[in-house]
């Protein structure tokens, strides 16, 4: 009897499975009942493990964001300092010598819109891609739910984000911009940003794994990247006929998105927005399925 | 009858041998190549392996870390795993931890696990002592809150509350497994799993983390226990179990299984009384060593009794005269702690002559000296300051049985000790009947 019982558990979810049910004619009162079996098939990562595991999650979140500025002088400054370059440089080239159309608002602005959603796409999917052959060292020693790892570095990003959007609208308010009702809709479009950073970090992260060539390929992955993605110029500038196709680097959906939240001066292509969004999903479920996959060899391979 | 804690069934771990670390282009091509031809091609260099190891590899060239293994280990159990350098033990630990999945096979563990491959895993340096306690004791599996709660405690038994507000890459390497230790010692789980960890700090902190261990397998919780330290293993373990290339050999109670694998560890051990050594010994141009006996009450047997003497006949030739030159026998417990040694010349006051000639030594181990255990007598020959004679110590097993005279009194009581030597004892009645202790 209670062996045919632990036998379907084993059946439908492999590798480890801990199932709490004191009624279970298997399990005295809380005794977990863990099995071990080997991995078989496509299957969905177990989120209820990691919502398990969400103290540590908080807490290795937690670690990246305060030891990141130790022992460094103008410590959190640098979450300002480094956008403000940016921004004064690209104002420069592209604004006052390029003299670029910035969809009618300020050009920092412009700029500064697409750089946060972008700075943040940049550094979560660098530490997402390298969060599990980073996490050797964990992932071989103890057990914990795989998926805290690139979940832990996308949650690091945010509080450099959250901290730059102050700074966003201190620009606003210095440029005396008014953003429209849009403005409203921005945590959606953040939403959309951390699931774009984790799709594709799930994908390089476990391909990283076997193949260190992706972490030497990042830095030039990443600079190619900002050109083919609306950061220093606006999406208007691509055909119309031919938005959908450049709708499918999602950045661009998100990048035009976020800037109209922020400037509200110019609607997205919704043609864009919606291959966007639908590349996101597609990428995102597949790396998951990939991942849970790949997830059982990490401490093997690494 | 209860649920046992850990079930585990047929257990078996493959490696592709030499194909998981190096994925280069060309052999993803040429193995890409290989699939779409259908068949293999055997560019893979296979890696050397231990001769006792080639029966571990099937014929597709995947290696076995662990092959068949099944046991169950009942809740409240202390179970030492043992064997030598890649038997498996840590891929098994491994996977009872979930660290690894098994390619074979399947385990079921009832109650909450806590495994402790390595101490202070996932300290990060730049954080202060009590941030890495609540990192540590996350990655362990705790809760905040629990850690919240156990947190003075832990500190206490690190003993550096002066420091916990340093980052801990400024501590020493002492401090640093100190901390780390207390974090896992404070784990709170049903079933322990532990490998190795205790070689931390001062010889103090060691008995202080195997103090804290013994707690734990005495409040009847299930502990899983990985070591090469055999007198760690015979204290704190009720059973064991052997791993030999990746399969179990032998378990049972603790004293049995170890026994058995330290002598069959010690490759040479003889248990023959009557050793022709004419074949072994003869590496040294100045000395040959012919025979050695082992005799109690004139016959030859290994199979000794404690209460009566037992004699050990060496029979050797010195080739030329030497000077410095000692035959000599060392006792061993089966931890290999050396009892013992005696020389065959070691009363003589000077460092004595040796004239060429063909000798023969006899050496009495008095009885009441040994305990009922099992022994290894090792026979030695050097010269003194300068080489040894033989190769390597010639090993014997001795199996000591308790004689008449050690439990006379109490039938049943063992002497403790690793000796039992019958000493004497005077008593004598100082003050009789004496109204209070002292006046």
């Amino acid at each position: 009897m209670s062996l045919e019982l632990e036998s379907e558990i084993a059946a439908d979810r492999p590798q480890a499975t801990t199932v709490n049910d004191p009624h279970s004619a298997t399990s005295e009162p809380d005794r977990p009942v863990t099995l071990i079996t080997p991995p078989k098939g496509l299957m969905f990562p177990d989120l209820r493990a990691v919502w398990r595991y969400r103290d540590l999650l908080t807490l290795l979140i937690w670690r990246d964001i305060s030891s990141k500025y130790r022992q460094s002088v103008i410590g959190y400054g640098w979450v300002f300092i480094k956008p403000l370059v940016s921004v004064a440089i690209f104002a420069f080239v592209f604004g006052r010598l390029a003299g670029m159309s910035s969809d009618g608002a300020p050009y920092p602005l412009f700029a500064l819109a697409a750089l946060l959603p972008w700075n943040y796409f940049t550094s979560s999917l660098s530490g997402v891609s390298g969060s599990i052959v980073g996490g050797g060292g964990l992932l071989s020693k103890v057990y914990f739910p795989r998926l805290i790892l690139p979940l832990a570095s996308l949650g690091a990003g945010l509080a450099d984000l959250g901290l730059q959007l102050f700074l966003l609208v201190g620009m606003m308010v210095w440029f005396g911009f008014v953003p429209g009702w849009s403005f409203l809709l921005l945590p959606a479009f953040l939403l959309l940003t951390v699931a774009t950073s984790l799709s594709f970090g799930l994908w390089l992260t476990v391909l990283n794994v076997r193949y260190r060539d992706v972490g030497h390929a990042m830095p030039f992955l990443l600079q190619s990247w900002m050109w083919i993605s609306p950061v220093v110029y606006s999406s208007e500038l691509i055909p119309v006929r031919w938005r959908w196709a450049y709708g499918l680097n999602p950045m661009a959906g998100v990048i035009d998105g976020f800037r109209w939240c922020v400037l509200g001066t110019r609607s997205p292509d919704w043609m864009l927005l919606t291959v966007s969004t639908s590349m996101v999903a597609v990428i995102l479920i597949s790396g998951l399925v990939y991942f849970r996959h790949q997830e059982s060899a990490f401490a093997d391979i690494i | 009858m209860p649920l046992p804690a850990i079930r585990v069934e047929n257990l078996g771990k493959r490696y592709r041998l030499g194909a998981t670390h190096s994925h280069t282009l060309g052999e993803f091509v040429s193995a890409a190549a290989g699939r779409l031809l259908g068949r293999r091609i055997g560019h893979i260099a296979t890696p050397k392996l231990p001769d006792n190891a080639s029966k571990q590899v099937d014929e597709d060239g995947n290696f076995w870390a662990l092959k068949d293994v099944s046991f169950d280990v009942q809740p409240g159990e202390v179970v030492g795993i043992i064997g030598r350098n890649g038997a498996g033990k840590s891929t098994l630990l491994k996977i009872l931890s979930n660290i690894v999945s098994p390619s074979t096979g399947r385990v079921t563990i009832h109650g909450r696990v806590a495994s402790l491959v390595e101490v202070g895993t996932g300290f990060h340096p730049e954080l202060t002592g009590s941030e890495n306690i609540y990192l540590n004791g996350a990655i362990l599996g705790m809760t905040k809150a629990e850690i919240r709660r156990k947190f003075d405690e832990i500190v206490a038994f690190s003993e550096i509350d002066h420091f916990i507000n340093t980052p801990v890459k400024r501590y020493s390497s002492g401090m640093y497994v100190r901390l780390a230790f207390a974090v896992a010692a404070h784990l709170d789980p049903e079933i322990l799993i532990v490998d190795e960890v205790l070689a931390v700090g001062d010889i103090a902190f060691q008995r202080k983390c195997l103090g804290k261990l013994g707690d734990v397998a005495h409040q009847g919780r299930t502990v899983l226990f990985v070591s090469h330290n055999m007198p760690v293993i015979r204290a704190m373990c009720t059973t064991a179990a052997c791993l030999e290339n990746g399969s179990l050999t032998h378990t049972g109670t603790c004293d049995t299984v170890l026994d058995t694998y330290l002598l069959a560890t010690s490759t040479q051990t003889s248990c023959a009384a009557d050793i022709d050594c004419t074949q072994i010994a003869c590496a040294d141009p100045a000395f040959a060593l012919r025979r050695i006996t082992i005799l109690q009450q004139g016959a030859p047997t290994t199979h000794v009794s404690a209460s009566l003497p037992l004699d050990i006949c060496l029979s050797y030739t010195v080739l030329h005269t030497t000077i410095g030159l000692h035959v000599y026998i060392q006792l061993y417990d089966t931890d290999d702690t050396l009892l013992f040694e005696s020389l065959h010349n070691g009363s003589y006051a000077d460092v004595p002559t040796v004239p060429r000639g063909t000798y023969s030594s006899r050496v009495r181990i008095p009885a009441d000296l040994l305990s009922p255990r099992r022994y290894e007598l090792r026979i030695l020959a050097s010269i003194h300051n300068a080489r040894s004679l033989l190769p390597s110590p010639i090993r014997v097993r001795l199996d000591v049985s308790p004689g008449g005279n050690a439990n006379r009194a109490y039938p049943g009581y063992l002497t403790a000790g690793k000796l039992s030597p019958l000493l004497e004892w005077e008593t004598t009645l100082a003050i009789p009947d004496s109204p209070a202790p002292y006046l």
